[in-house]
């Protein structure tokens, strides 16, 4: 009869051990979890992270044991890793559904169009009033103007890897462009600093400098993105280009970069997304500024990530303002995510035929 | 292609068969750079080559004998020379162009060392009483100064390290092996979304709502494990480096999770269905082949994370408490600092000599995160030498 059932239940009839029935997981959890509220009433106050984290304790242990006497030590190792790596799943999502739910409910606090309408000048002390108005075009003039940078660079040096990089040449611009991906952001902040005080001055302070370093954390990730679209383009659209007696310089252009192009933007949209929220090198370089500044090649302009750190180091009703600033700035990457996302889906080169 | 050069856009079928060549190969459309010299011939004898066997099912009746098709092709080649270089130069401008993009990357990347190495020099070569006004007397020297700051941030990355590579390895096997199919993308996509969210929002985060949370269990801590010098001596609130290396390592979690991922991906289907046919549980499978292929991946990804982990500025700066001791006091505040924290803490209302200094910490870092950054891509790449798995 039990050679029978492991017939039924394992993936070879030739497996000797009895299996346990297919809900045994289910019923353990809920047993484990019982038990585990239980043992916190009788000792202390039960709260819901002790449950979870003693029920989960009390579940590993109940079935690697119970499979062991029943199944045996492989069937028993098999499920013990199985909870662990399920466990180190639900371990992961903590942090990211704690800080979505932190920052939305204190974040939505100080919401309102005025928060989002006024700058602070005239702001001080324990001030309610003011706002991210200056602060959010600040980012958004800065974080335009170094995708202008980046993006031309980024798809030319791409163009340049995909369709005519040979040799060393083109093995050591790849190698240095990851090397590039791995620029701490502090020290792109601190070259843009030097490169343009040596320039114009020590006490020079702009937008531009601000997207200087952006721009350097940026493109190498532009580069990843559209080498990798343009290497998804089928090599039969190419070679149907030429046979037809087009150049190559207007293969790229009217063929590959064309069928390309939902690729290239989804990877630029996601690199604005992840040089939008860098704080460091804009600490150094833009600083932070009362009143709204839409001049980028002269004096320090605000940006939200700057001005929720600010915000943040002065305390007391500033704190609010940081997490609203947050909140903006969150919105903003996840739409760009979300945007990426339907572009992609859209856009996608059709590869079948 | 045809209105490149008027010259090749004769009657003569042979010459577009040449022309096609010369499109896909660089070498012979860059020896028709130099006018009238052995390119020529050479390039009109093959021509010759490709009408003898290119002509024919083309349709190209004209030509009778390869010989004839190599005097007219090099006639024509050579009396119409004027402007070819600029024809050239206009076919292959934009080769040209992509060309300086890619050597911007070289340059821009030798100007961040150069520009650093040029503005810490006065700091590297100062006198040491002057350097003292500084960095305060007791760093002694430059490299004092730099010392514990090297420390405190690799202490930190590494702490991150060995919490977050755990939990990816598993998240990454939960994705790729064990998780329904369907579901596996909607969590992909979930733990990219963690990777979307800003430094700053993590400092926020951890210092406002990690650090309070934190607060009993590091005082359990030091209570029943504090005989343990690592765990000793904590002090609320909970603005040590332990804390700043936990809100790391969820910072880093995605990046050396998505490498993991798409490493385990990649193990040979028919190593997997080997293990299953010999009766191994899943977990075996795993141990068996997924694991032995993905090894060096788990090791560059873990490289990749260590050096987002040593150049993260915003979430020490805002969690952890400073101080530049080398101690090995996890829950003690004000007695680590990151290299990339304290320029940031500091910068701003820095001028001349300290600025110097500051930047020349910077370029510490540069080089630490350049030496663990290159570190992991040789052994991707060396991976992809012996991809020959199946």
């Amino acid at each position: 009869m039990a050679i029978l059932t492991a017939g039924g239940e394992a993936p070879g009839v030739l497996a000797s051990a009895p299996r346990l029935p297919k809900w045994t997981p289910w019923v353990f959890l809920v047993g484990s979890f019982a038990v585990s509220y239980l043992a916190l009433l009788a000792f202390s106050h039960p709260n819901v992270a002790g449950v979870v984290v003693l029920g989960v304790l009390i579940y590993a242990v109940a079935i690697t044991v119970t499979s062991r006497r029943v199944e045996g030590s492989r069937y028993a190792a098999d499920r013990f890793a199985t909870t662990l790596v399920v466990v180190a799943f639900g371990i992961a999502l903590i942090p990211l559904v704690s800080l979505l739910w932190t920052v939305i409910a204190r974040g939505l606090k100080v919401m309102s169009f005025d928060f989002l309408n006024t700058n602070m000048v005239g702001v001080f002390g324990q001030m309610t009033e003011g706002g991210i108005f200056h602060a959010i075009w600040g980012t958004i003039l800065i974080t335009a103007a170094a995708t202008v940078i980046s993006v031309p660079i980024g798809i030319l040096t791409a163009v340049y890897l995909v369709e005519y990089g040979r040799g060393a040449l083109a093995r050591g611009v790849t190698f240095f462009v990851d090397v590039m991906t791995g620029i701490p952001s502090i020290v792109a902040g601190l070259f843009a600093f030097t490169l343009f005080t040596l320039v114009f001055g020590p006490a020079y302070r702009a937008g531009i400098m601000g997207a200087a370093a952006l721009a350097v954390l940026m493109t190498p990730v532009v580069i990843r993105s559209v080498e990798e679209m343009l290497r998804l383009v089928p090599n039969e659209l190419r070679e149907a280009s030429y046979a037809l007696g087009v150049s190559k310089a207007r293969t790229i252009f009217k063929v590959v970069l064309r069928t390309a192009v939902g690729g290239i933007v989804t990877g630029v949209m996601l690199a604005i997304a992840r040089v939008i929220g860098e704080t460091a090198p804009l600490l150094l370089t833009v600083g932070i500024v009362n009143e709204t500044n839409w001049n980028l090649f002269e004096g320090r302009m605000t940006t939200l990530p700057v001005f929720a750190y600010r915000q943040y180091a002065q305390g007391g009703v500033g704190v609010d303002r940081a997490w609203g600033a947050a909140l903006v700035l969150i919105v903003i990457v996840m739409v760009l995510n979300l945007l990426a996302r339907l572009v992609s889906k859209y856009f996608a080169p059709k590869l079948e035929r | 292609m045809t209105q490149l050069d008027p010259s090749l856009s004769g009657p003569q079928g042979t010459r577009t068969g040449a022309q096609e060549r010369s499109s896909f190969s660089p070498a012979v459309s860059s020896s028709a750079l130099e006018p009238g010299q052995s390119g020529l011939p050479g390039q009109s004898v093959q021509s010759g080559q490709v009408g003898s066997w290119g002509g024919a099912p083309l349709g190209t009746t004209k030509q009778s004998g390869t010989q004839g098709g190599a005097n007219q092709g090099g006639g024509a080649f050579g009396s119409r020379q004027r402007g070819k270089v600029a024809s050239v130069f206009a076919a292959r401008w934009f080769e040209f162009l992509s060309t300086a993009a890619g050597i911007t990357i070289l340059v821009v990347l030798a100007a961040v060392a150069g520009f650093l190495i040029y503005e810490a020099w006065p700091a590297i070569t100062a006198a040491p009483e002057d350097l003292q006004k500084v960095i305060g007397a007791n760093a002694g020297s430059l490299l004092g100064y730099i010392g514990p700051l090297v420390f405190g941030t690799l202490l930190s990355a590494i702490i991150a390290l060995v919490v977050a590579v755990p939990l990816s390895v598993a998240i990454a096997l939960f994705i790729s092996h064990y998780s329904p199919r369907r579901l596996a993308g909607v969590i992909g996509y979930v733990i990219d979304l963690l990777a979307a969210i800003p430094s700053v929002v993590y400092g926020l985060w951890g210092a406002l709502w990690l650090a309070p949370q934190l607060d009993p269990i590091f005082t359990w801590m030091t209570n029943s494990l504090g005989f343990i010098p690592l765990f000793a001596g904590y002090q609320a609130p909970a603005k040590n480096v332990l804390t700043a290396s936990l809100v790391l390592a969820v910072m880093i979690l995605p990046i050396v999770t998505a490498v993991t991922r798409e490493i385990f991906l990649q193990t040979p289907r028919l190593h997997e269905e080997a293990a299953l046919a010999l009766g191994a549980t899943r977990w075996e499978l795993v141990r068996m082949t997924v694991l032995p292929f993905g090894r060096s991946g788990i090791v560059s990804a873990s490289m990749l994370g260590l050096g987002r982990a040593l150049g993260e500025t915003m979430a020490v700066l805002m969690i952890l408490s400073p101080g530049t001791m080398y101690s090995f006091f996890l829950l003690k505040p004000g007695q680590h600092q990151t290299i990339a924290a304290n320029i940031a803490a500091k910068f701003p209302e820095s001028s001349g000599l300290s600025v110097s200094a500051l930047i020349a910490t910077g370029l510490a870092l540069f080089i630490i995160t350049l030496l663990v950054n290159m570190g992991a891509r040789w052994i991707v790449s060396r991976r992809a030498e012996f991809n020959g798995a199946n």
